[in-house]
């Protein structure tokens, strides 16, 4: 992958360490600024590469927290996170954040194959612009995603369906290797939801680690390797009967 | 036709008009960042703040451009300063900012002999416009241009997804600034056109009308810019030949495009209804 002569982040874009897991958190706290309410209590995550995790718990219970201190979005004020054996934001490039739909001024005047290629920009940093390699990326994997007609649309005028599949495509063009999906499932119709777990599965089938925040219980077990449960902004055990899975939480993190 | 060409035998007419235009463009493209981004007031804020600046650059004799574009850029920092995390709401602290700078101005300016020195800072005097006003007017035209097109992507994509930026490692608050820099040169270049008053009419009406009948980013620009400078000419017609005051006439030449615009958009609103 070619690096952005002018990247937009501070650091150059660093190699990883080996041995290092996709992802590992350590007792990570973090809050709003000015506020003394924390909303993420000494939470610990471990991701191996490759595997597919899911984040469970209620709303307001530190999935979308945990996430977005990942994507270097959230300011972290205790505890470690480290990307590929880096801090945040060493790795822009190779983390992939599809957010909530509610993030984004969906008036805006852009089209959908505009919103899409602004995943490619990680690669091509300040001043230059969408070459045809990223075109090509952008236009194929729209067309995975059964967006084709839609291209030119201004996203306003897609369904909460169509934008959501138009977000993880952006995310999909990125060519990231850590993907942190913010709940990429959320009111959307059966048939998205059809395809977005196909394209997640294919995803894994290439080596991509996924680190999912969800409300889906019944899809654990088919779909993850291993989930985390929150509440309150704390580690919680699973319920009886719960999905586990491969260990991730606050042991697994620890152990090295 | 004859009568149509009679103005442009003059000088100051003819200097006047490319003022106007250029000065209309400049603005009506950048306008449409200052609509999309809800900055109206910013905008508004900004023209009124660079007055203390310009009124203090004539009394102690600088340039004029030059004081008012030290105020400018000093106001949006201030307002960045004021209103990072969260102390005070942003709208609060350009509300707060911008009167205070303005009644600094309006004291400067009492200290002064005569307030009829002033009239062309407030209401703008295009006709007024020297050749040599106009090389530094199309040299700030230039660069907002360039910088617009230059960074379109990231000034796009911070508009409707800072989030997303920031996850890059693009922080908005840089492109920010910068959009309130190139804000204040506009504003700067805008004044001898139509006054610290109305100057944000020519940022605001234009782009706000073209947001009205376009989905797409550059043909709002394109659209903007062509009201802005049919609204520059007509305004200085009018101006020429009912012998009213130049810089109201183009912004009210501003407000009529708006007008339609809004009247073509209830209209195609109303058939594909009907239609529907």
């Amino acid at each position: 992958m070619r690096d952005p002569s002018l990247p937009y982040g501070h650091r150059r874009h660093a190699a990883t360490i080996p041995g290092a897991p996709a992802l590992a958190a350590k007792s990570v706290s973090a809050g709003y600024a000015g506020s003394a309410e924390l909303a993420l209590q000494e939470v610990s995550l471990k991701v191996p590469a490759g595997a597919r995790i899911a984040l469970v718990g209620p709303n307001g219970s530190g999935k979308s927290t945990l996430l977005k201190a990942v994507a270097g979005l959230f300011p972290v004020k205790g505890g470690e996170i480290r990307v590929y054996g880096n801090p945040v934001g060493a790795c822009h490039h190779r983390v992939a954040y599809l957010p909530q739909r509610g993030e984004i001024d969906w008036r805006f005047p852009i089209s959908l194959q505009r919103l899409v290629t602004t995943g490619r920009y990680v690669h091509l940093g300040w001043l230059k612009r969408p070459g045809r390699s990223d075109r090509e990326i952008v236009s194929r994997t729209i067309d995975d995603l059964g967006l084709s007609p839609l291209a030119e649309r201004q996203i306003g005028q897609l369904s909460g369906g169509q934008q959501q599949r138009a977000l993880l495509a952006r995310a999909l063009v990125q060519e990231g290797d850590l993907l942190l999906l913010d709940e990429p499932l959320n009111a959307v119709d059966a048939g998205t939801r059809e395809t977005i777990s196909g394209v997640l599965s294919g995803l894994q089938q290439r080596g991509k680690t996924m680190v999912v925040a969800t409300h889906d219980l019944e899809s654990l077990a088919s779909e993850f390797d291993g989930a985390l449960y929150l509440r309150e902004g704390r580690e919680a055990e699973p319920g009886p009967g719960a999905f586990v899975g491969l260990p991730v939480g606050r042991e697994a993190a620890w152990a090295g | 036709m004859g009568r149509l060409t009679e103005p442009l035998q003059f000088t100051f007419m003819q200097t006047g008009l490319l003022a106007a235009v250029l000065v209309g463009v400049t603005c009506a493209v950048l306008g449409v960042y200052v609509v999309l981004r809800s900055m109206a007031f910013i905008g508004d804020a900004l023209a009124h703040t660079i007055l203390p600046g310009l009124v203090a650059a004539y009394l102690l004799g600088l340039n004029l451009l030059g004081g008012a574009v030290v105020a400018g850029i000093a106001t949006a920092l201030g307002i960045g300063w004021l209103s990072r995390r969260g102390t005070l709401r942003e709208d609060t602290a350009i509300g707060v900012t911008f009167t205070g700078m303005f009644a600094l101005g309006i004291l400067l300016m009492s200290t002064a002999n005569s307030f009829r020195d002033f009239s062309h800072m407030l209401f703008g005097n295009v006709l007024g416009i020297v050749p040599r006003d106009l090389v530094l007017i199309s040299a700030l035209a230039l660069l907002v241009l360039v910088f617009l097109f230059l960074f379109h992507k990231e000034l796009e994509l911070t508009s409707f997804d800072p989030v997303h930026a920031k996850a890059m490692g693009l922080g908005a608050d840089k492109v920010r600034y910068g959009l309130l820099v190139l804000l204040s040169l506009t504003v700067v270049a805008g004044i001898q056109a139509v006054g610290v008053v109305l100057i944000s009419a020519l940022l605001i009406t234009p782009a706000a009308a073209a947001s009205l009948v376009t989905n797409s980013l550059p043909r709002m620009m394109a659209i903007s810019a062509a009201i802005a400078a049919f609204s520059g000419v007509a305004g200085l017609y009018a101006s020429y030949f009912f012998d009213v005051a130049s810089g109201a006439a183009i912004v009210l030449a501003c407000t009529a495009c708006f007008s339609v615009a809004y009247l073509v958009r209830v209209l195609q609103r109303g058939m594909s209804k009907t239609a529907g």
